[in-house]
């Protein structure tokens, strides 16, 4: 039978670990409470044994960590090639990455060295016993997205591979460090360097630290392609400066270049929970919504009243945003007063 | 001299999907979706283009797809690919990702003796980025996914400027790689008329059997000569002409199952409709007030 582990890969970038592997193990701790498994971090890096320590704050039973110079920066042979060494050996039941830039290059390969099924960008994943075409399958992970531009959502499932592998996108899954912590106990896994491991070296990495963030904004005001340009979206600015709120964008007007990608909201976005939402033009496809809709006061602003953001908004608002925002601005700086 | 292969995939215009589309059950009628070239494809084309101008060589687009996807090994063609491949065959369709990745692999392996293998980063219709490095890892080849720009190409290395998450990397790789390109790296050349006028009738096997079937004056041994000489025949690889395991293609192949699939119902109900008028977003503002928002 399965051994009903749940692993997390731990992402680190110059030594630091990415909030979405600490939001992932909280994820993972309860599917493996729901299956009574262990929940694994693994870590790989040079000198991040205290990632590894830091990793029981989340839930974990056990970290193996594969510390080596070589593997100071995230290459993907040799990331890949340990990872499937021992994911083949150990077989754990569940292999959750971070739909990061690194986690949708590496697990991938993973997937496909170990012929795993891999479903990319989950909103929600859960424990359920599972009837499918006839056969009982006991406590499958749901693996559940957006698809086909948002008109569904799919509930995909492996039923017949022994390791369930998903991606998350950063913010989707809430971190929450436990209240009793396992004991630490971190394995270390030596490192041997192969040829192929070498076929692609960096020479330059450079990286900021992103000023935008969207996760602890208490206020986003967020615009769609409904602004129709660029210009208009100065007025969310001017609007998220009056009540000091972050300015957001969908996909499609980051598409269309109204808005920098890492502003964007939604599935393959950012998912965020703040105090208010204000959407102006969006027209509210599902994939936008995963990203807000836990937000606690949510006001749509659009021309068209038959907008699906309408049906999840508290407050909505049919109308230009052109008149709109500065009556708003105008009104809040007068009550203020 | 570089040969360069480019995956290429038709997609369902996932942007612009109607309610029509959708069936009453929810599931997506896709015969009803209009269907288009995946725009970072065109991109990962025009980069195996702008090698082959710099360096020389050959450049080999490919699909795996139903018949109709022949259309988008046309529009390669016109864009300046030297030759394309349809890879289909009904065993192939219902694959996952897993499963794609093997049969291209194995088409690869067919056509052989590559140097670059370029994709786009993602699909839209599934947006999942994965055929990319499954297929790399299946041909045990290095990856440079998330590509904005080619260097330079010398001593059997490539020299990349990649993406990552709140920056960039400069990597060196050995060559033979596969490559996965993002959108805004390159301008995909337009069709070029000459090309059009010259590859407009080139057909793939399905499509030549097709013609047989409509008309029965026609043989399919002369007609595939016939395309042939005229340098019109789009070669198709089926599974018999690869190597592959029937388990590990198309659905049954495919790990990943669709257990449910839901229309979205909005819930609905709470909203509150607020009038555009100084009024109503003054009387809006103080409710927020109210409940300490601002």
């Amino acid at each position: 039978m399965h051994n009903n582990e749940v692993w997390v890969f731990i992402e680190q970038r110059n030594g630091k670990p990415a909030d979405v592997s600490f939001e992932l193990l909280s994820k993972g701790r309860k599917l493996a409470d729901s299956m009574k498994g262990a929940l694994k971090a693994v870590v790989i890096g040079h000198d991040v044994k205290s990632i590894a320590s830091q990793t029981f704050k989340y839930g974990a039973n056990e970290a193996l960590l594969i510390d080596h110079p070589d593997l100071k920066l995230f290459r993907t042979m040799p990331y890949s090639r340990i990872m499937n060494e021992l994911i083949k050996k150990h077989v754990p039941r569940i292999v959750l990455f971070g739909a990061t830039v690194y986690g949708r290059d590496l697990a991938p390969r993973i997937a496909s060295n170990t012929r795993s099924g891999l479903t990319a960008d989950c909103t929600d994943l859960k424990i359920s016993d599972v009837k499918y075409l006839g056969k009982e399958y006991p406590q499958l992970l749901l693996q559940i997205r957006p698809a086909f531009g948002g008109n569904i959502v799919a509930t995909i499932i492996t039923p017949d591979v022994p390791v369930q592998m998903a991606t998350v996108r950063e913010g989707v899954m809430e971190m929450h460090p436990c209240e009793k912590p396992h004991k630490e106990k971190i394995t270390e896994i030596p490192y041997n360097p192969i040829d192929i491991d070498g076929l692609l070296e960096i020479i330059e990495q450079q990286r900021e630290e992103s000023k935008v963030n969207l996760k602890s904004a208490p206020i986003i005001v967020a615009g769609g392609y409904g602004l129709g340009s660029k210009e208009n979206f100065k007025l969310l600015h001017d609007l998220a400066h009056a009540i000091g709120g972050e300015v957001a964008g969908s996909r499609a007007a980051v598409d269309a270049g109204f808005v920098s990608p890492e502003r964007q909201v939604g599935q393959t976005g950012v998912t965020v929970r703040p105090k208010l939402y204000i959407a102006v033009g969006i027209s509210g496809a599902i994939q936008h919504r995963a990203g807000m809709q836990e937000a606690k006061k949510i006001i749509a602003i659009n021309t068209d009243p038959d907008a699906p953001i309408f049906d999840i908004c508290h407050y909505g608002i049919v109308g230009d945003a052109a008149q709109v925002i500065p009556m708003f601005i105008e009104t809040y700086k007068h009550k203020l007063k | 001299m570089f040969k360069s292969i480019v995956l290429v995939k038709q997609v369902p215009d996932t942007a612009n999907i109607s309610g029509k589309v959708m069936k009453d059950d929810g599931t997506v009628n896709r015969a009803m979706l209009p269907a288009i070239f995946n725009y970072e494809d065109r991109v990962a084309l025009e980069f195996a283009l702008q090698v082959k101008q710099k360096y020389g060589g050959k450049v080999i687009a490919i699909t795996m797809g139903p018949p109709r996807a022949a259309d988008i090994l046309r529009e390669c063609l016109y864009m300046g690919a030297d030759q394309a491949y349809a890879i289909s065959d009904r065993k192939f369709a219902g694959a996952d990702t897993l499963a794609t990745s093997y049969v291209l692999s194995e088409a690869i392996k067919k056509i052989g003796g590559y140097d670059f293998i370029f994709a786009g980063r993602q699909a839209i219709d599934g947006d999942t980025a994965q055929v990319g490095p499954q297929t790399a890892e299946k041909l045990n080849v290095p990856q440079i996914t998330y590509a904005e720009e080619i260097i330079d190409i010398k001593d059997g290395k490539i020299k990349i400027r990649k993406k990552i998450d709140g920056g960039f990397e400069i990597v060196r790789c050995k060559i033979p790689c596969l490559i996965t390109v993002l959108k805004g790296a390159a301008e995909p050349r337009p069709f070029q008329a000459k090309r059009i006028m010259a590859y407009k009738g080139a057909k793939t096997l399905m499509e030549l059997e097709k013609m047989t079937e409509e008309n029965s004056l026609l043989y399919i041994d002369k007609l595939l000569h016939e395309y042939e000489e005229r340098n019109l025949f789009i070669p198709t690889l089926t599974a018999d002409d690869l190597d592959v395991e029937s388990e590990r293609c198309g659905i049954k192949g495919s790990p990943t199952k669709v257990h449910k699939v839901e229309s979205v119902v909005l819930a609905g109900g709470n909203q509150e409709m607020v009038p555009p008028t100084k009024d109503g977003i003054g009387s809006l503002i103080d409710r927020l007030l109210e409940d300490r928002i601002f």
